[in-house]
């Protein structure tokens, strides 16, 4: 299944956040994590999620230290600040509520594709 | 070479690829770089060979332009190339910190030495009669010091060393014993063409010592037209300081005059003779060269000019008046165009084919030569009939010494537009016509006053 491309922009923030708050992380991880967690249906392009780690980062709603891998390479964790859980929570009453009226709506009404015709 | 080394090297080619990038810095490419590997490494546990991991790992990763750009998107101010020398950029950052030492060094040192004639009871703010000793000497508080910027700077060796001091020191030999007659013409065209001969050696220590490599030379163009740039800025925003400082000493009652213009005009200008080399030197791969965008800008410009010149004096037949000015306002001209030339050259890329603004710059040397010519026959004229001075000899010579220049260029050039040279042949011209110059300088300098007999 291909998801719009608007959609996938716009939860990547949220989803960052909601990775991040189960513990530090670094990019690579992050985008294994959403494969996992969506069954392998939201791709992202791997090179984005730096950008937007960096504009996290900016604002202040995620800390990055240097520090090694397992395997001793330099690589820069990400770890959630107070001002991103805050910025999380918002974000998470904000989806509640479409995804609350998403399901209201998907209850009354069939998916027409899936109707024999 | 195995696998690994195979894969190792293909890394990185993508990092050398990446790092291209203005809006990706270099650690932004280490953290890609980890990505990248721990794609690879997992790719490869899940039965790939190094090779179509690698391939599969920069596909995910997403091609260099859109990746760019996203990060261009974040990062905006980035392509604004930061004017300030970004501090502690890896491994050169010990680098960095040496040069800027040794520019200011060198700066201040230059602005020490230039009061120290002071002592001596030689005035740096009265021209009066017989104390010319500023205006003759004024390079040599600059220039030497710039050429041990660049002689460290490159690691000349000792050889190079004496080589680079000889010409220094004559200079400083002759300016200072010569018997000039007080306000004479011979050594006014001395003070004049002293910083021209001067800038020239400074190309020795600039190459480190290999003048004779023609890229050398004209990566020592490059840097003459940008340091250019640099100083005209840096006396700009001086001009500025110092005008507000005379206002609010002033609006206290106290004159600041003589402090700025005793200290802080002459130490200023002679240190921002370095400063503005260091610039150049530390911002060369970081900021786009600018003399080559005003030439761009200008040469329409006065390529449309002489050509009304031309036209117009043909239209209304009248030919250019003879008076002192003429020769030198015209020698003026033609280093106008050359500069306009050279700096088109530099930055031109030679494998390009001859496009819309070779035939533009073909025509401003035309035109250029041809106003140049009718000027020189007018003043021919006059020569003949009141002999050489040696203003008029000197004035003469360096118009002649263009003109020689850009006539070649010219034809050289117009081989070009009609594919029968390529045009590293013009460029290679200009280079190796350089030391022409500098030969002219050093004779007017040594040996007009001798010729002429001190005047």
């Amino acid at each position: 299944m291909n998801i719009d491309k608007d959609l996938v922009a716009a939860s990547a923030t949220p989803l960052v956040l909601a990775i991040l708050s189960e513990g530090e992380s670094y990019g690579y991880a992050i985008i294994k994590r959403v494969g996992e967690l969506s069954g392998g249906e939201l791709q992202w392009t791997d090179g984005m999620v730096y950008p937007l780690l960096h504009r996290l980062e900016r604002n202040g709603l995620v800390d990055a230290v240097w520090g090694r891998s397992e395997t001793g390479r330099r690589r820069k964790y990400y770890r959630l600040t107070r001002a991103g859980a805050e910025q999380l929570s918002h974000q998470r009453r904000q989806w509640q509520v479409v995804d609350q009226a998403m399901r209201g709506l998907w209850r009354i009404a069939a998916d027409p594709a899936l109707e024999p015709a | 070479m195995t696998n690994e080394e195979i894969l190792e090297e293909r890394i990185g080619e993508w990092r050398q690829y990446f790092r291209g990038r203005q809006a990706i810095h270099a650690a932004d490419v280490e953290e890609l770089e980890d990505h990248l590997r721990s794609q690879i490494d997992g790719l490869r546990q899940a039965g790939l060979d190094g090779d179509e991991a690698f391939l599969v790992a920069v596909k995910r990763l997403g091609d260099l332009d859109s990746v760019s750009r996203e990060f261009a998107h974040e990062y905006s101010e980035r392509l604004w190339k930061q004017l300030v020398v970004p501090p502690g950029s890896g491994a050169s950052s010990l680098a960095i910190q040496r040069d800027t030492a040794l520019a200011v060094g060198l700066a201040i040192a230059a602005g020490i030495a230039i009061k120290i004639p002071e002592l001596f009871g030689h005035h740096i703010m009265s021209f009066q009669e017989g104390t010319s000793f500023y205006p003759r000497n004024l390079s040599l508080f600059a220039l030497p010091f710039l050429a041990v910027f660049f002689g460290l700077k490159r690691g000349l060796h000792t050889r190079g060393w004496s080589w680079l001091a000889v010409p220094f020191v004559v200079a400083g030999l002759v300016m200072n014993l010569l018997p000039f007659k007080p306000e004479g013409y011979t050594e006014a065209l001395a003070a004049i063409h002293l910083p021209i001969a001067l800038w020239l050696m400074v190309c020795y220590a600039y190459a480190g010592g290999q003048w004779r490599h023609h890229e050398q030379r004209m990566n020592y163009v490059r840097f003459s037209g940008e340091w250019f740039i640099y100083y005209t800025l840096i006396a700009l925003g001086g001009a500025i300081l110092m005008a507000f400082t005379h206002f609010i000493f002033q609006a206290i009652g106290l004159d600041a005059g003589q402090v700025l213009n005793g200290w802080v005009l002459p130490c200023g200008a002679v240190g921002a003779v370095i400063i503005a080399a260091w610039l150049v030197e530390s911002k060369q791969s970081v900021i786009e060269n600018m003399a080559p965008v005003l030439t761009w800008l200008f040469t329409p410009l006065f390529a449309a000019l002489l050509l009304t010149f031309v036209v117009a004096m043909i239209w209304t037949g009248s030919g250019i008046g003879v008076d002192r000015e003429v020769l030198i306002g015209f020698d003026l001209l033609l280093v106008l165009v050359l500069g306009l030339l050279l700096y088109a050259i530099s930055a031109r890329d030679l494998q390009a084919s001859p496009g819309r603004f070779d035939v533009l710059q073909l025509v401003l040397v035309v035109c250029a030569l041809v106003v140049d010519a009718l000027a020189l026959w007018a003043i021919a004229a006059r020569i003949s009939e009141f002999g050489f001075s040696p203003n008029k000899t000197a004035a003469l010579g360096m118009n002649l010494l263009l003109l020689v220049n850009l006539g070649w260029s010219a034809l050289l050039y117009a081989r070009f537009l009609t594919g029968r040279a390529p045009f590293s042949r013009l460029e290679r011209w200009q280079t190796t016509y350089m030391p022409a110059f500098a030969v002219w300088a050093w004779i007017v300098v040594l040996f007009f006053p001798v010729i002429f007999n001190y005047r």
